[in-house]
């Protein structure tokens, strides 16, 4: 009787027909095999095979993109739960609200996770913004993938921002007051803005539904377009955006690598 | 640029070990992981409150009601039947397949429209597919008035004496 290992159980499921009809190869760790797993796999392909270890140095990116899309994933998650229990209806949307907060089963985790995730969300994009800034990486060829991330900051943010409608207490009545008179302010079409944003002259049942048809499915559709796109360009321009010479936080060569 | 690859590295058996191991330790602590973000999931889907009509309510004085009658009460999804020895309350939900069963006053039968079962005016299936005639609730009297709850189902010939 063959020794029970965890290899050889992992080896005796991955010669299965099942196993091998979806992941099309076996467990030899070859480099060939290695590179065809990443080929071979939806959610693996996002990363290259092969990459240059400056690039995946922490203090090269401090993988503020990735978190940030990190933020975004818990956002989808916590936010689809967080469906299960709110009807974006004025009698019932503040009752909802304090309902997650004091009586539904691990409501305020949900909700705590989705806010604390929203903010750190809008932070990591501005720092991912600022970091492609000042290490000169919106330069060409990247200049297309620096105004789809302006759009992504946008949309970032217009998503922070309808979300702040749906609890319907007094901050999210007066936020959404304030925020749909300053498109009010927009010269010639101001008036039109705001009454198609708002679905008619006050805050109010309209406002509320459109509010969170923006945030739960109009704006998460934009922003996993524009974060697809991003990222699929970043390795159409060639990888991340690396300076011509090693900088000194990075010593990734010696001087025997040079020599050698 | 050296190519960063263990896979030439010669593994000592101890080394081997001690990568078994923390891969055990990590698989084992995943699957934990995933059983209880699932466990948790479900446990969070099942609401603490329903948003649902009381199954107790009133619906009138015994006297108001002539003998001999039968009332239809759409919206609580039942039916009340006067008789002379008493009172009885009647589920108006399909046995079949659960839709509101219609009564046809003229003719003095309740019938089905979705798949078209009878029933006779106690609830006795006399044709289509229905299985089982349509149970009697509880009825109470209290301070005079009648009280219906129709989470209690009660025996088949149950009438509540006036």
């Amino acid at each position: 009787m063959p020794e029970l290992t965890l290899e050889s159980i992992a080896r005796a499921v991955t010669e299965t027909r099942v196993y091998r009809s979806i992941v099309r190869r076996g467990l030899a760790a070859t480099n060939r095999n290695r590179s065809l797993a990443v080929f071979g796999n939806f959610f693996l392909h996002i990363h290259p095979v092969k990459v240059n270890v400056r690039a995946i140095a922490f203090t090269r990116t401090f993988y503020l993109g990735g978190l940030a899309g990190g933020c975004y994933l818990i956002l989808v998650v916590t936010g689809i739960f967080l469906m299960f229990y709110y009807h974006p209806s004025v009698p019932r949307a503040y009752d909802d609200m304090k309902d997650l907060q004091f009586v539904v089963y691990m409501g305020p985790f949900l909700r705590n996770v989705h806010r604390w995730a929203a903010h750190a969300m809008v932070a990591l994009v501005l720092a991912h913004m600022a970091r492609v800034f000042f290490a000169g990486a919106y330069r060409p060829p990247r200049e297309f993938n620096w105004v789809i991330g302006v759009l992504l900051l946008l949309v970032t943010i217009l998503l922070s921002y309808t979300g702040y409608l749906l609890p319907w207490d007094q901050l999210a009545y007066w936020g959404v007051t304030v925020g749909t008179n300053m498109a009010d302010a927009v010269p010639g079409l101001g008036a039109q803005i705001k009454f198609l944003l708002l679905g008619g002259q006050a805050v109010n049942e309209n406002a509320l539904l459109r509010f969170y048809v923006l945030h739960c499915v109009v704006l998460p559709l934009f922003l996993t377009i524009l974060a697809s796109v991003h990222i699929w360009r970043v390795r159409k321009d060639g990888g991340i955006y690396l300076p011509e010479r090693p900088d000194h936080r990075t010593p990734t060569h010696t001087s025997s690598d040079e020599a050698a | 640029m050296p190519l960063l690859d263990d896979l030439t590295v010669p593994l000592s058996d101890e080394e081997r070990q001690r990568r078994a191991l923390l891969q055990a330790i990590g698989a084992g602590a995943l699957a934990a992981a995933a059983i209880g973000t699932g466990a948790t999931a479900i446990r969070y889907l099942w609401p603490e409150v329903l948003f649902e009509p009381d199954t107790r309510f009133r619906i009138g004085r015994p006297d108001d009601m002539p003998v001999g009658t039968l009332a239809v009460l759409p919206a609580q999804k039942i039916f009340v039947v006067r008789e002379p020895a008493g009172v009885y309350a009647m589920s108006a939900v399909c046995t079949h397949l659960g839709c509101l069963v219609q009564y046809e006053r003229e003719q003095k039968r309740l019938l089905c429209p979705c798949h078209g079962s009878r029933f006779s005016p106690d609830g006795h299936v006399t044709q289509g597919p229905a299985p089982r005639p349509l149970p009697r609730l509880q009825v109470s009297l209290e301070r005079g008035v009648l009280v219906v709850d129709t989470a209690k189902v009660v025996a088949p010939d149950a009438v509540l004496k006036v």
